[in-house]
Formats: structure tokens, C-alpha cells, sequence
């Protein structure tokens, strides 16, 4: 009898390889390279289509695109940075400090409000803070505030927006990571007399390290890559680069100006992502599993 | 600092406090949505007029409530249909790649690993534009050379099965590689001792233990899939699915109906998640 482990590229193989084969060539790598190829594709002036490296001057020559791309990634970094001071407290809580039957509670807690759409939550920010919105209902109403104030399409709303949108994704890592580090170190640590700071900086911070940049790369790479949040919180001149792509594919049908900004978008985040990987000293594969 | 030492009240309570404005910001926009669902009123604010079911029952002509609402009754329908069908396409094709990477030896393994995680990375924009773009060059290839016309690849409900399913499928692929890893293989060599076939094996004993992921997996490509909205935007037809009606709506500033939507939302994704959290509890028992 054949053994299943020995017996190197059977039916079972072809089987399985087939569908994953057609899955991740027809759908995903297929229409990236025709994307590559549509955005080295340009109309010259007497009609003709041909190679060109228009697509991509256009965006360094033109300041309105590529300082939309340097905001959504500065701004990216500050979300990712802003989430994560957020979800290391809580994740510790979770964790290491509350009560085992509270910590199921907790966690079930964290992650409901992600059962419901993302649209949802984004509509309610925006009952909350616009200006016909609940914030200024109930102060105006109060007199504690005279006008009411607009304080959605602001630099800030779009930031809770993202925020309250990509939390989990932090959290969930960490929170991982977090429980595999044994609380007898914490322990040690505070029994020879370390401080709250010193042990998180010595102990905590560096075993939970691969957590930390997972849930980083996942958080940074859906907030560059959002749309919802900053079409709908954003302000009228804070375009996100995302918009700039739908502008070209959906409104201004230049596909090939678009298929080149889809490309700029991926390699800068992607080559963000790489530069944390090398100063934070991480492998991406270790990050990955 | 933790559970098992000694801390001080004012540490535990400012702790207490820090988790419960944590909860507030989690959980305020959506209590303010489904509160105003029920709010007597033609804009979804405050003042309170009332309590009132209108925006989910009201047959109009001054309140159509989201029963009556052709527009969003519809894009349910529609949305409910993709969903399905992602649900059905990735997870074969996730089961099939967990099998792949679980139990099959081949060159380049680790490579077309990295290669499947991939689509999960690339954001639903890029992936949108690309699949858009693919089909149309596809679409002209063969009508030059063919000369036939495949409505399946201009934008449209098809279109957007494919998108959705393209990224989908490695979330499924990675739920069911999880319990896959657990699976103990003695099982399967027991069963060929007794003269089993791959095939018996694989069908009586192997997707038997992975059930649970499987069921799991489905409900995660349906959900996902019922919520897209960033790969879908660039593959609709003249058929909005929900998040892309939602979208438009809540644009023009929202209505009662739009919260009403949402309630209805936070009501399916419930019961779905319960179901889901029910067997996941049912299998670990057995």
C-alpha cells in the first residue's frame, strides 16, 4: 500500500493545486500585471498608444499628487502610531490585570463593535459630531456652547474615523503575544525592585515585539488603503490617495494615469512596511506567522 | 502590576476608568445609530420625538420604513446573493489551498505560501482597479480573436463575485489551515491500514474533523464579502449591493431608514456570529 506522505505529486495534488492554481493566477496575479502593464500604457498626442513613462511623471510633476500620497502616509503613520499607544494599555489589561472570568467579557466586548459594518460605524461618528449632530444638540441645548460647531470634515474626525475603524487589528496580535509571556518575569522584574516603566521597556515591549509589528503593518497597510473613512470624515482638501485613484478610474476614465497610481500606493506602503521591518530589527516572515 | 501582585487602589482604579472610556469610544456611534432608528423624527439627530417602528414598518407616503423601501430592500437581495456566492467559491477553493499547503509536498511551496497570503495584504482598492482592468483587456482579447462578448466580464454582479472571492479565499484558507494543523495524522494512517483509499480518507475522516473550520470559514467569507465595500466599488454594475447603496446615502447625509439598515445589520451579523460562537463551542466539546 502507497504510503499518502511518501508519494510525491499524486491526484491528490493535482486535485488541490488546480483551484488554488486558477484562484491566485486568474484573480490576483494575472490583473496586477495587466495593472502594470496599463499604467506604462499611454495616448501620445496623435492618438497613438504606446510604452510611456507618462503615466508616472505626471504624478511627480504634479504637486496635488504626489503631496495626496505623502499625507495619506504621514498621516497612515500617525493613525498606526495613535492605535497602537491606544491598544498596548488595554491589551495589557486584558491580558495580565483583570480578573480571568472579566478578561472574556472584555475581549467579547473588544471585538462585537467589528461584527458591525464599517459604513455603520462611520455614520455614527458622523451623527455624533456634525453639526447638526448629537455633540452640538446636546450643548447648544445645555447653553453650554452658544453656535453649534462643525466639527465633522476636519483633519481630527477623520482621525477617530480610522481609528475607531482599525483598533482590532492592533489588539488582536498583541493581545496574543501578550498572553505568551509568562507572568513570572513580571513578577522577577518587580521583586528586584524595576519600575512600571522599566518593566515595560526591558521585559514586556521586547517579547511582545512581533506582535507589535504584525499588528502594525495590518493597521497601517487598511488605513493607507482606506476609502470609507476619509470619502465620508475627511475634509474638502484632504483628499486620500485612494480617492485619487477612484477620481482617475471612475471619474476621469484615464485608467492608465489610475492603474500608475495604484502601483505608487503599493510600493510606498509596501516599502514603508519594509523600512519598519529593517529598524525595528524583525524578519517579515516571523511577523507573518 | 498584574493579577498575581500586589497593586495600589488609585493604579487599579485610573486603570478601571482608562477601560471604560476605552468601551464609551468603542461602542458610542453604534448605540447612537440603532437608538435613532426608533427616533420619531424625519432626521436621524436628536431632539427625541418618541418612540416609533415607522422606519423599519411605515408603508409612507411621509415615513416609507426600510420594509418598504425599494432601494435598500433590493441592494439586501442583491448583497445576500453575492455574499453566497463568495461564500461558496472561496470556500471550496480555501479547503482545496489548506489541503495544498497542509499535506502536499511540492518545489516552490513556501514561495506560492507568501503568494496566497498576498491577496489579504494588497488593499481592496489596488485589487478592485486590477480585476477591473483585467477583465476589460480580457474581455477585448476575445472579442478580437474569438469574437465573442462575455457579459461576465464587464462590471456587474459576476464581476464582483470574483473580486470579492479573490481576497476572501485566504481568509478562509488560513481558518481552515489552522484546525488542520491540529488534525491528528494517525487517523488517517489508521484508516489505510484498513485499506481506506486518499479518497475515503479525505472525505470520511479529514473533512469530517474540519466541519467546524469549514462552517466557520463560510461564515467569515459571508460576512466579510456582505460588508465589502473598497474592491466592490470598482466592479459594480448598474446593481448596487448594500454597502455601496449605504454608501451613497449616508453621503447625502442619512436618513432614519439608514439606521434602521443598520439595526437590521447589527441584527443579522448577531445571529450570525452567535451561530458561528454556538458551534465553535459544540466541536471543542466533542
Amino acid at each position: 500500500m502507497p504510503d499518502s506522505r511518501t508519494r510525491k505529486l499524486g491526484w491528490g495534488f493535482v486535485l488541490f493545486f488546480a483551484p488554488v492554481f486558477v484562484w491566485l493566477f486568474l484573480l490576483f496575479v494575472l490583473p496586477h500585471l495587466d495593472l502594470l502593464r496599463l499604467s506604462f500604457v499611454g495616448t501620445d498626442y496623435y492618438g497613438k498608444s504606446g510604452l510611456t513613462l507618462d503615466n508616472y511623471t505626471a504624478f511627480f510633476v504634479e504637486p496635488a499628487y504626489w503631496m495626496t500620497l505623502l499625507r495619506t502616509a504621514v498621516y497612515s503613520l500617525i493613525v498606526t502610531a495613535i492605535i497602537l499607544v491606544l491598544a498596548l494599555p488595554m491589551a495589557f489589561y486584558i491580558t495580565k490585570v483583570v480578573g480571568l472570568r472579566v478578561r472574556g467579557l472584555l475581549t467579547l466586548m473588544i471585538v462585537v463593535p467589528f461584527w458591525v459594518s464599517l459604513l455603520v460605524r462611520v455614520y455614527g461618528w458622523m451623527i455624533i459630531l456634525r453639526e447638526s449632530g448629537i455633540i452640538n444638540r446636546v450643548l447648544v441645548g445645555l447653553g453650554i456652547w452658544q453656535t453649534p460647531l462643525e466639527m465633522l470634515y476636519t483633519d481630527a474626525s477623520l482621525m477617530i474615523g480610522l481609528i475607531h475603524t482599525n483598533l482590532l487589528f492592533m489588539l488582536v496580535p498583541i493581545m496574543g503575544v501578550m498572553d505568551s509571556l509568562d507572568n513570572a518575569l513580571i513578577e522577577a522584574g518587580s521583586n528586584l525592585g524595576a519600575s512600571k516603566f522599566m518593566i515595560w521597556w526591558k521585559i514586556i515591549l521586547p517579547h511582545c515585539m512581533t506582535g507589535i509589528m504584525s499588528g502594525s503593518i495590518i493597521v497601517f497597510m487598511l488605513v493607507a488603503g482606506s476609502y470609507i473613512a476619509p470619502a465620508l470624515m475627511g475634509g474638502k482638501n484632504s483628499l486620500w490617495f485612494t480617492q485619487q485613484i477612484y477620481n482617475q478610474f471612475i471619474i476621469a476614465f484615464n485608467w492608465n494615469q489610475g492603474a500608475a497610481f495604484g502601483f505608487l500606493l503599493l510600493v510606498t506602503s509596501s516599502l514603508i512596511v519594509w523600512v519598519a521591518l529593517r529598524v525595528t530589527g524583525q524578519k517579515l516572515g516571523e511577523v507573518v506567522q | 502590576m498584574i493579577r498575581t501582585l500586589p497593586t495600589t487602589s488609585p493604579y487599579r482604579i485610573g486603570y478601571a476608568l482608562f477601560a471604560v472610556v476605552y468601551f464609551i469610544f468603542l461602542f458610542a456611534p453604534l448605540v447612537i445609530v440603532a437608538v435613532l432608528a426608533f427616533n420619531d423624527s424625519m432626521f436621524p439627530s436628536l431632539p427625541w420625538y418618541g418612540f416609533t417602528l415607522d422606519w423599519f414598518i411605515g408603508k409612507g407616503p411621509k415615513k416609507v420604513g426600510l420594509f418598504y423601501h425599494p432601494m435598500n430592500m433590493t441592494a439586501i437581495l442583491i448583497s445576500l446573493q453575492v455574499a453566497l456566492g463568495v461564500a461558496l467559491l472561496s470556500t471550496v477553493v480555501g479547503t482545496c489551498a489548506a489541503f495544498l499547503f497542509e499535506q502536499e509536498e511540492f518545489p516552490f511551496k513556501r514561495a506560492l505560501y507568501l503568494l496566497m497570503i498576498a491577496p489579504m495584504v494588497v488593499p481592496g482598492v489596488i485589487l478592485g482597479i486590477s480585476i477591473l482592468s483585467f477583465a476589460n483587456s480580457l474581455g477585448m482579447f476575445l472579442e478580437k480573436t474569438v469574437g465573442v462578448d462575455l457579459r461576465v466580464l464587464s462590471p456587474g454582479l459576476p464581476l464582483v463575485t470574483f473580486g470579492q472571492t479573490s481576497f476572501i479565499t485566504t481568509f478562509v484558507t488560513l481558518v481552515i489551515i489552522a484546525r488542520l494543523k491540529k488534525f491528528d495524522r494517525t487517523l488517517e494512517e489508521a484508516a489505510y491500514n484498513l485499506g481506506a483509499t486518499r479518497f475515503e480518507v479525505i472525505w470520511h475522516i479529514t473533512l469530517k474533523y474540519l466541519r467546524p473550520s469549514i462552517i466557520g470559514g463560510a461564515a467569515v467569507a459571508f460576512l466579510l464579502s456582505f460588508e465589502n465595500f473598497n474592491t466592490t466599488l470598482f466592479l459594480i454594475g448598474s446593481k448596487p449591493t448594500l454597502p455601496i447603496a449605504l454608501f451613497a446615502q449616508i453621503r447625502d447625509g442619512g436618513s432614519p431608514v439608514v439606521n434602521a439598515v443598520s439595526v437590521f445589520l447589527m441584527f443579522c451579523m448577531s445571529v450570525i456570529a452567535l451561530g458561528n460562537l454556538y458551534f465553535a463551542r459544540k466541536s471543542q466539546a466533542q
